[in-house]
């Protein structure tokens, strides 16, 4: 039992403060995964109701696409070709010097970020679909402009309608962080029990943590949720 | 590009190959996971406290913990501890030797778990009526429940069962990283072989692709079949 005590000590003997700054690195990448991801879904959420028929063709790919192949395979894809893409295309333009790369940790973080989106799309899309016409038409009867309308109207009642698929796929990015660690050393929470496990030969003892770190990250994450869930609904349940 | 295509293709012969163990991998795990997650649910409503809450306690635990971090429990840890005890010497060992045992219990687990939600959800929202009249015409606790409770309760959550089925599918993906040769593995040999990097991903993207419709085809005469007294 000492051992297993042993092995968490702060500093460089032990695996403590490994642990611990791993931790709020899974946190960190999650969170910024899920901006990006936040972003990405409304983006394309309004792509697919739009009137265009090339927007709408193309979040159409998007969506099926990246649902339809496993999580790790996209974040592959993304982490390989996608970011190599993106930097010529930002060279070709001239936006960046020549010499440009995207950092390893940014591109995995914006793979997580690729992945997810397609999820976000369909749940904002269905959270945009259930806000009231009268409400828009009300708002427009008003003079409000288009953009006006977005932040003071849809928005506000989207988000109450999305939330319970936005917490899904918040506790769905955190698990996903766990792949990003096949792609490089970010020291995030499994990459970290990787590294424990593999010095120690405790493997048991260290990914049996590391489950519980995540586990600890879910239901952080369930209270916190049921708080925005209780604030959202406020004045109406 | 016709290097490009042509290099895709190329590919394509021995992913086909490992497509089969994917799809093993997903079967299997489906229905031991299925089996389980029904015996689950049902601990999980039966409202005796020994059996309710370790089934809440095991549900909450695999579906609030990465399937990757699981994997790795099982293999790595599991391994360790099995490696030094009574099993190594057992006439079971050489099976247990193989990542693809790990793996499988893995899957069937994480599996369980996630349908075990699914069919609590189901159990619960039949309508009291159906129950009842159930029990009046006679029926014991065990018929009402094989006849009238689960039929109910799996026809309504197939639609349910089958997406997780394709999540199922596209999570065996992560085997590969426990020494599991499926499409996911197979394709990551080719790119260390052929020094290609793109290739081999999207040619094994178009299989998965592949897989996952044919797969949806599957069900849907299965959800047809089990949902056939609501139509007309």
């Amino acid at each position: 039992m000492s051992e297993f005590l042993n092995y968490m000590a702060w500093g460089p003997k032990g695996w403590g403060d490994e642990f611990f700054f791993a931790f709020f690195m899974t946190l960190k990448i999650s969170l910024i995964a899920f901006g990006i991801s936040f972003a990405m879904g409304l983006v394309f959420a309004i792509f697919k109701l739009s009137n265009s028929r090339f927007l709408r063709g193309l979040a159409g790919i998007y969506t099926t696409v990246v649902r339809a192949l496993p999580e790790m395979l996209m974040i592959l894809i993304v982490y390989f070709a996608v970011a190599g893409m993106v930097e010529t295309v930002l060279i070709s333009a001239g936006l960046v010097g020549s010499e440009f790369q995207f950092s390893p940790f940014w591109t995995a973080v914006f793979a997580l970020a690729f992945v997810s989106g397609a999820f976000m799309t369909e749940v904002i899309r269905a959270g945009l679909l259930a806000v009231p016409r009268g409400g828009i038409e009300a708002a427009w009867a008003m003079g409000m402009s288009g953009p006006q309308i977005y932040r003071r109207v849809v928005m506000p009642q989207m988000m109450r309608y999305s939330l319970p698929g936005l917490g899904n796929l918040w506790l769905g990015i955190t698990k996903d962080s766990a792949i990003v660690s096949i792609l490089g050393a970010f020291g995030e929470l499994l990459q970290t029990g990787y590294r424990a496990a593999a010095a120690t030969k405790e493997y048991g003892y260290f990914y049996g943590l590391t489950a519980l770190l995540f586990l600890l990250i879910t239901i952080l994450s369930l209270v916190v949720l049921n708080w925005m869930e209780k604030r959202l609904n406020r004045g109406l349940v | 590009m016709n290097d490009f295509v042509g290099n895709i293709i190329n590919c394509l012969p021995d992913l086909l190959a490992a497509a089969p163990l994917t799809l093993l991998l997903t079967l299997v795990a489906g229905v031991i996971g299925l089996i389980m997650g029904t015996f689950l649910a049902l601990a999980r409503l039966s409202g005796r406290p020994l059996l309710s809450w370790p089934a809440a306690t095991f549900m909450f635990v695999v579906r609030g913990t990465p399937l990757l971090v699981q994997l790795y429990l099982i293999y790595y840890g599991l391994g360790q501890y099995l490696g030094h005890s009574w099993v190594r010497q057992s006439f079971l060992w050489p099976y247990m030797r193989e990542g693809l045992t790990f793996a499988l219990f893995a899957y069937s687990m994480n599996q369980a778990a996630y349908n075990a939600e699914v069919l609590r959800g189901a159990i619960q929202s039949i309508s009291k009526g159906q129950i009842e009249a159930a029990q009046a015409i006679g029926m014991s606790g065990f018929q009402t429940l094989w006849r009238v409770r689960l039929p109910l309760a799996f026809g309504n959550c197939l639609p349910v069962l089958t997406s997780d089925i394709i999540i199922l599918l596209k999570s065996t993906a992560l085997a590969s990283t426990v020494t599991i040769l499926e499409l996911m593995g197979t394709a990551r040999v080719i790119q260390r072989q052929s020094l290609q990097i793109y290739e081999p991903l999207i040619a094994c993207g178009l299989v998965y692709f592949v897989v996952v419709i044919m797969l949806t085809a599957l069900m849907r005469p299965l959800e047809n079949r089990l949902t056939r007294f609501r139509k007309g």
